[in-house]
């Protein structure tokens, strides 16, 4: 076995480079740089999701202000704006367990709405004997905080007792979607944010409240875990990733994007939808942003591997990338990831477009629309196996489990 | 899918739940989470009644018990009775089964293990779709019964009394055996499945040969898949064969979904306007789904032990031995000996005595016979499920009670308890806190 450290050949390099252009030329690339690489990308992912999140909360703060058409929308769209760095994020999940006992709180789904607020209760299955299913906090009495929230998240047990996080503000921001016109999302009227007579659908303060408390949560979420991954912050799980054993590193790099790409991605995100043909079980399903999510999920894989992420200004965070360390071992391992990744975001990238034609996920996944379905089945088969080939990457790099058995972040 | 599951076994062995209160956490490697995470969104997500947009997920009922997996097994831990006046026996199932005495009858119980009530069959489904009524209400009332320990402390046990109300399909056969159970906690149910039978059948002793007053019997169950006889190791009565039937059984008897080992819906010849309802397919959960159901259930993984340096621990754990309670608890198995988590079962049968019998023989296990509960995960219960009420209905408050109601062939380990200071107790439940 090679070690980690060793001196990358130039001639083994150089296949990988003529695919994969946006690769940094480096004479030496050592498990060290790459985890430098991977704690930037991670820090500037969060950041940018904090960056985001801080608009979010003035858009909502002036639709609270002063509830129209237009401040619902710019709201609406500063939640598609957020969501888009939140999204390429998700490959730190599963093996980073800072990541993995926060995420919970930022992005949990499918959610049973009737917790929250109104439902339309012909179109409505929650869980059985989830008493917390039809709780409708805002139509309640409990003072609406932050603490309140909190509180409620997960209550009683039920993982679908989701009170916070991405999904809750976006329920609140677009209401639920019936699918009466295929095209349409949830069609919540901004009125359910007036004030006085004019009111919808009752609580419009409360409503208003809640919506307020979740997006400061929100904030203060994504501020926490920007911090973690913060440059001279002792102590935080940046600085301890850096004092990790290069092995376990590389182990949680690669896990990671294993766990995102098969179990999460293709399998829950996507395949249960398809193969329930459900919307339910749709992950962005009030304002029908799925699309996107598959996307920026499926680039977070690549960002991890290639080594590069391109912030919301522009700019590009690039480094020694895993790529180029798994080259120095198995340049055909590493090719061959680098060219199904590329497969991979090819297809995903074809189910954005139908939705930008007006074929959003939940028209695609309808058992009728064959094209459609197999359009998703092509992109959870590409997921499928480029999983075959991160292993395949972790084998090169001297990893012969990416069983969570034999990291500490799992507790061992 | 036997071989399925054969080679993924390797990936079950997880240190502990560590970073999550829900054991639900899909592990194992990468290639595993597909079919764990496709599995884990059909155990949690409501089943709805046909015909639905969710082509899928469409079939519950007619008539059910709950909707989901998951509200009966929460966080795939241990049911429990109603806790309150206002609560149902959501994670309690009721069985029902009446003496067989026909031919047919007898036919039934080679197959079922048991001849069904002939009008509400052999399970009490509480709720109907589409205004269907549901069959009935079961409710707990409760006697005290007091005891005392040798060093004179008291204590006062819960013995229950089922009642049915609202019985809306006519009244119950005359001989009607009523069975009340929880649901169990689904840790390492692979690894209970990889056991193979002649490991357990070493320990039986079916005419306690040894004369040590313990028997240790095997059920012997039908096994739908093979058509064939096989070793009962799942379920409070070991009256399952397999994850797979288990599965299927409670897919069926509780939600209402059929399947290819329950083709038919839960309706008897008696409940017409039953039969009249519209399917979601026949079956309903095609069987690659149950598949990953199957598998989900099959890879929930086993807790770490804590606190197993503690002297108290370690002290609780000789006193586990020497009450002989490891006769029939028995730590674990040859196939199981080279990973970290012990069962602590033998997954046989055994007298458990009058106290808590059901009088509801189901195939080999008679009225007084349980099958060995696993007690791996068991002091996790009230950080996992919120409750420490444990037994096959649940009675017993917390593991003290759970102790006190063993009789029959355990007797002789309950009165060791019985005889133990104040503090040998306490180090006892310690032991069984850590596991």
């Amino acid at each position: 076995m090679k070690s980690l450290s060793h001196i990358v050949s130039a001639a083994l390099l150089g296949g990988v480079l003529c695919t994969t252009p946006l690769l940094v030329s480096a004479e030496t690339v050592t498990a060290k740089a790459v985890m430098e690489t991977y704690v930037n990308l991670a820090h500037a992912g969060f950041s940018d999701a904090f960056t985001t999140a801080k608009v979010l909360q003035e858009k909502i703060d002036a639709l609270i202000a002063n509830p129209s058409a237009e401040t619902q929308q710019a709201a609406q769209d500063a939640w598609l704006a957020a969501r888009k760095p939140y999204s390429q994020t998700e490959a730190f999940r599963f093996s980073n367990k800072n990541v993995d006992d926060w995420e919970g709180q930022v992005n949990a789904w499918p959610l049973d709405e009737g917790l929250i607020d109104y439902v339309k209760t012909d179109a409505y299955d929650h869980e059985e004997g989830n008493q917390f299913a039809s709780a409708n906090i805002i139509a309640g009495t409990d003072k609406i905080d932050v603490e309140l929230l909190k509180s409620l998240h997960e209550k009683g047990g039920s993982e679908a007792n989701v009170a916070t996080g991405y999904h809750a503000i976006e329920f609140l921001l677009w209401g639920q979607d019936f699918n009466e016109d295929p095209k349409d999302a949830g069609k919540r009227p901004h009125t359910d944010y007036a004030k006085g007579d004019v009111c919808t659908n009752g609580n419009c303060e409360r409503r208003a409240a809640y919506l307020k408390a979740a997006t400061d949560l929100l904030v203060a979420d994504m501020q926490q875990m920007a911090d973690d991954w913060a440059d001279g912050k002792a102590g935080n799980y940046r600085s301890g990733f850096l004092a990790l054993d290069e092995k376990e590193a590389l182990r949680r790099m690669l896990f990671g994007m294993g766990s995102l790409s098969l179990g999460e991605l293709a399998g829950e995100r996507m395949n249960v939808a398809l193969l329930a043909h459900s919307q339910e079980d749709e992950h962005s399903c009030f304002s029908d942003n799925t699309h996107h999510d598959i996307a920026e999920n499926a680039r977070s894989i690549q960002n991890i591997f290639n080594g590069t992420y391109t912030r919301t200004d522009g700019t590009t965070v690039t480094g020694a990338s895993l790529a180029q360390l798994v080259a120095s071992n198995d340049a055909k391992a590493s090719e061959t990831l680098v060219s199904k990744l590329a497969d991979t975001k090819q297809k995903a990238e074809a189910i954005v477009d139908a939705a930008k034609n007006g074929e959003n996920f939940d028209q695609q996944i309808l058992p009728d629309n064959k094209d459609g379905n197999k359009r998703i089945k092509a992109a959870i088969a590409a997921l499928r196996s480029q999983t075959g080939d991160i292993e395949a990457a972790a084998k090169a790099v001297g990893i012969d489990s990416l069983n969570p058995e034999t990291s500490d972040s799992f507790g061992g | 899918m036997q071989a399925t599951l054969a080679i993924t076994l390797g990936a079950l062995l997880l240190p502990g739940i560590a970073n999550s209160s829900s054991l639900s956490v899909a592990e194992g490697t990468p290639q595993q989470h597909e079919g764990f995470a496709i599995g884990g969104a059909f155990f949690q997500q409501p089943w709805v009644s046909s015909p639905a947009s969710t082509t899928a997920r469409d079939g519950l009922g007619p008539l059910f018990k709950a909707n989901s997996c998951i509200a009966c097994h929460v966080q795939h831990g241990r049911g429990h009775p109603p806790l309150t006046d206002t609560e149902n026996f959501l994670s309690t199932i009721v069985k029902l089964s009446i003496p067989a005495h026909s031919a047919a009858q007898q036919t039934a119980v080679k197959t079922l293990g048991i001849a069904p009530e002939p009008t509400y069959g052999d399970h009490l489904q509480t709720l109907g779709i589409k205004g269907l009524p549901g069959e009935g209400t079961p409710r707990f009332t409760y006697t005290e019964v007091h005891g005392q320990f040798k060093d004179g402390e008291t204590y006062t046990l819960l013995q229950p009394q089922l009642h049915i109300d609202g019985l809306n399909y006519g009244a119950l056969h005359p001989d009607t055996q009523f069975s009340p159970r929880v649901a169990p906690p689904l840790f390492g149910m692979g690894l209970l499945e990889s056991i193979p039978d002649a490991e357990i059948l070493a320990n039986a002793d079916p005419d306690d040969h040894n004369a040590d007053g313990i028997s240790g019997k095997p059920n012997q169950v039908w096994d739908i898949a093979t058509q064939q006889t096989k070793l009962g190791r799942f379920s409070w009565k070991a009256n399952q064969p397999s994850i797979l039937q288990q599965t299927a059984d409670a897919f069926r008897n509780d939600i209402g979904i059929t399947s290819i080992l329950f083709p038919e819906q839960p309706c008897t010849t008696a409940q017409t306007a039953c039969h009249a309802l519209p399917e979601g397919g026949k079956p309903e959960i095609p069987a690659n789904l149950l598949e990953t159901v199957v598998f989900h259930v099959a890879h929930q993984p086993v807790p770490s032990r804590r606190d197993t340096d503690d002297p108290q621990v370690i002290q609780g754990q000789k006193l586990f031995n020497q009450a002989g309670c490891v006769a029939c608890h028995t730590p674990t198995f040859p196939a199981l000996a080279n990973q970290p988590h012990q069962p602590y079962s033998d997954l046989l049968l055994h007298d458990m005595g009058e106290g808590l019998a059901d009088k509801r023989p189901d195939f080999a296990a008679s009225g007084n016979e349980w099958r060995t509960p696993p007690l791996w995960g068991i002091g996790l219960t009230e950080k996992l499920s919120g409750h420490t009420r444990f037994l096959h209905d649940g009675r017993a408050r917390n593991l003290l009670e759970a102790i006190l109601w063993h009789g029959g062939e355990a007797e002789a380990a309950k009165q060791h308890v019985l005889s133990m200071h104040k503090s040998e107790r306490e180090a006892l439940l310690r032991f069984l806190n850590s596991l």
